[in-house]
């Protein structure tokens, strides 16, 4: 008897002990040590954290307002007083580039953010539950998807009409198909998958069989859509306004300022180059980190 | 020796666009405390919707089960519930069975965590307990199942299938994908699990060396349909459906002096789809007569325990 007892009370020292030693490692933790690895997944974030803080800092980092017109310094190439030179009006392209990092941060974020929220949540349900569910959902979005995205964005902004918020929103509603196929794709090579029928035989809820086994393993897709996505955005928030539907002048924006400069691409090409070197560089960044976050989801590729 | 396992005219048809398959179709059979029953037959032949039929996790589309003589056929939640912390199941493919991203330790402790039944505390001892039983070491805490090679992750398997303390466990075929020398490991763990635990398994499997090493009653399934059940001993000292006889007839013979002649099969396997009257199996048997392709042959008790389904069963072999 005390002897049982002993044995008892040994064990469960004993499980102590090893949950401390293989205390687990937070799942971040982890994430961001693999991370860590991809050596151009790095850089690009440190790229687009130095974006970020751009946009955030916008205030004091440009030495002039977005809009401070100084017509006697028209077109003046980079020199030290302004960094990237001036345009037709006079105003400083740094400083443009960098309050444009602000829009152009928002946009591609908050429209992304719309289109997954919406996309996720649509291809999910038609992935996991299939049959007349699938197919109601992914007709209804093929219809959106056989209409040309840039199309799409351009008449969905011209009926909402002009303005940062409208950009979004055409933007946003522009990547749902896309969004909701990926997600659709990856959730239903999940549910086929023979560990969701071992969580069926352990009486596993449909909650948990989603939360912890359907999404966690088809996350990496949709994350390297999302990544993606943001980039798209921006993109199509700069075409947008390249054709005048998306952000309005005065408002610094970089496809905007693409669009205004392309007047004088010949004479004076540090209108265009900049802002497009700035889109070039957001969207590069954004499609790496992707593909790092993707790999360092995925335990099976570890090492 | 009571009857843990018990089938009725057990049923599971599958709708298909060219008509009803019927994958199980009118299976009566039963599991007593503490045995196995190996269930054998070619792909296709439907053991594995057997065993997932019993376990509830097809529905089944007629006929009747038990459960320690209580009537499972029909369950609501509770019921389900109920019937999953006392049967368990291991699944064939220990790659595509355990979900990538749960470690060794939190895959163990998932069927714990549902029941609900126990602290953190308690689990994590049940779990290090577990890995004890299976044979897991203690380092493989924190592993992922990818890291570990086949042998290993089926005993991730087993241990999960344990962890409730079930009483019954369906095997489908949870050797099959692994090496023959690992193969001996995993059998001889069930082997002990059961002597130790008085566990009772149903075992599905096509290979025969492995049924004859692990089983106590062998049932010989084809087209959906038992055609031969009795103790696996007497089995295999002798077939009497010319089914199992050609099955058996597979069985490589360790011996130079007698070697059977080897029955070859011809023929495919006719449709499980709306199957017609009739022995199911007279289309490939080398003994049909006119009345196989007619009359469905009974399941008769050819000698005590010993049931075959054929109409020439007794002038075959007699």
């Amino acid at each position: 008897m005390a002897e049982e007892k002993n044995r008892q009370v040994s064990s469960a020292v004993r499980a102590e002990d090893v949950m401390r030693k293989y205390k687990k490692q937070s799942r971040l933790g982890m994430i961001w040590r693999q991370y860590r690895k991809n050596a151009l997944s790095m850089f690009s974030l440190a790229l687009i954290l130095i974006l970020a803080a751009m946009a955030l800092g916008a205030d004091w980092i440009a030495p002039y307002g977005a809009t401070e017109q100084n017509i006697s310094d028209r077109f003046m190439g980079p020199c030290a007083a302004h960094l990237f030179g001036t345009d037709g009006l006079g105003r400083d392209i740094f400083s443009r580039v960098v309050y444009g990092a602000r829009v152009s941060m928002i946009v591609g974020f908050i429209s992304t953010g719309v289109s997954a929220f919406f996309g996720i949540i649509l291809g999910s349900i038609a992935g996991f539950c299939g049959g007349w569910i699938d197919n109601v959902i992914m007709r209804v979005l093929d219809v959106f998807m056989a209409i040309p995205n840039m199309l799409m964005a351009m008449v969905l902004s011209a009926t909402l009409g002009t303005g940062m918020i409208n950009c979004m929103l055409a933007v946003g509603i522009t990547g749902i198909p896309n969004m909701a196929r990926v997600a659709r794709a990856s959730v239903m090579t999940q549910r086929n998958q023979e560990y969701i029928e071992s969580a069926r035989s352990n009486n596993a809820g449909n909650g948990r069989i989603i939360f912890r086994y359907v999404l966690p393993n088809a996350l990496s897709p949709i994350f390297v859509a999302v990544a993606s996505g943001i980039a798209n955005a921006i993109t199509v928030a700069a075409s947008l306004s390249f054709i005048g539907l998306g952000i309005q002048p005065p408002n610094p924006e970089w496809g905007a300022m693409l669009s205004a400069g392309r007047e004088y691409i010949m004479e004076y090409p540090w209108l265009c180059i900049f802002p497009g070197i700035a889109i070039l560089i957001t969207v590069f960044s954004l499609n790496n980190i992707g593909d790092g976050l993707r790999d360092a989801l995925d335990p099976r590729l570890k090492n | 020796m009571s009857v843990l396992v018990e089938a009725k005219e057990l049923k599971k048809y599958f709708e298909t666009k060219s008509g009803t398959l019927h994958a199980v179709d009118g299976i009566t059979c039963s599991i007593e405390e503490g045995k196995t029953l190996g269930v054998v037959g070619e792909s296709g032949c439907g053991k594995s919707t057997l065993g997932r039929t019993v376990l509830h996790l097809l529905e089944s589309t007629g006929g009747q089960l038990f459960f320690q003589g209580k009537d499972v056929t029909r369950l609501d939640r509770h019921g389900l519930r109920e019937l999953r912390s006392k049967a368990q199941m291991i699944f064939q493919d220990p790659y595509s069975s355990l979900n990538p991203r749960m470690t060794v330790s939190q895959l163990i402790a998932e069927p714990l965590k549902i029941e609900g039944k126990l602290s953190k505390k308690e689990i994590n001892e049940k779990v290090l307990e577990l890995m004890d039983t299976v044979g897991l070491a203690e380092r493989l805490y924190n592993t992922f199942p990818h890291e570990l090679d086949g042998g290993r992750r089926q005993r991730i398997g087993v241990a999960k299938a344990l962890a409730v303390n079930p009483q019954f466990i369906v095997c489908d075929e949870p050797v099959s994908a692994l090496d023959v020398s690992i193969q001996a490991q995993i059998l001889n763990l069930l082997k002990d699990l059961q002597e130790k635990r008085n566990l009772t398994y149903m075992f599905i499997t096509h290979d025969l060396s492995v049924v004859k090493y692990i089983s106590h009653d062998i049932m010989v399934m084809y087209l959906g349909q038992m055609v031969e059940k009795g103790p696996a001993k007497e089995i295999f000292q002798q077939t009497i459906h010319p089914y199992t006889k050609a099955l058996f007839s597979a069985l490589p013979q360790p011996s130079i002096h007698n070697r059977q002649e080897r029955i070859i099969l011809k023929g495919e396997l006719s449709s499980p789809i709306n199957p017609k009257p009739g022995c199911r199996f007279a289309k490939r048997c080398i003994y049909a007569q006119e009345a196989c392709f007619v009359d469905t042959p009974e399941l008769v008790e050819y000698s005590p325990n010993h049931m075959v389904a054929c109409h020439r069963a007794r002038e075959i072999n007699g």
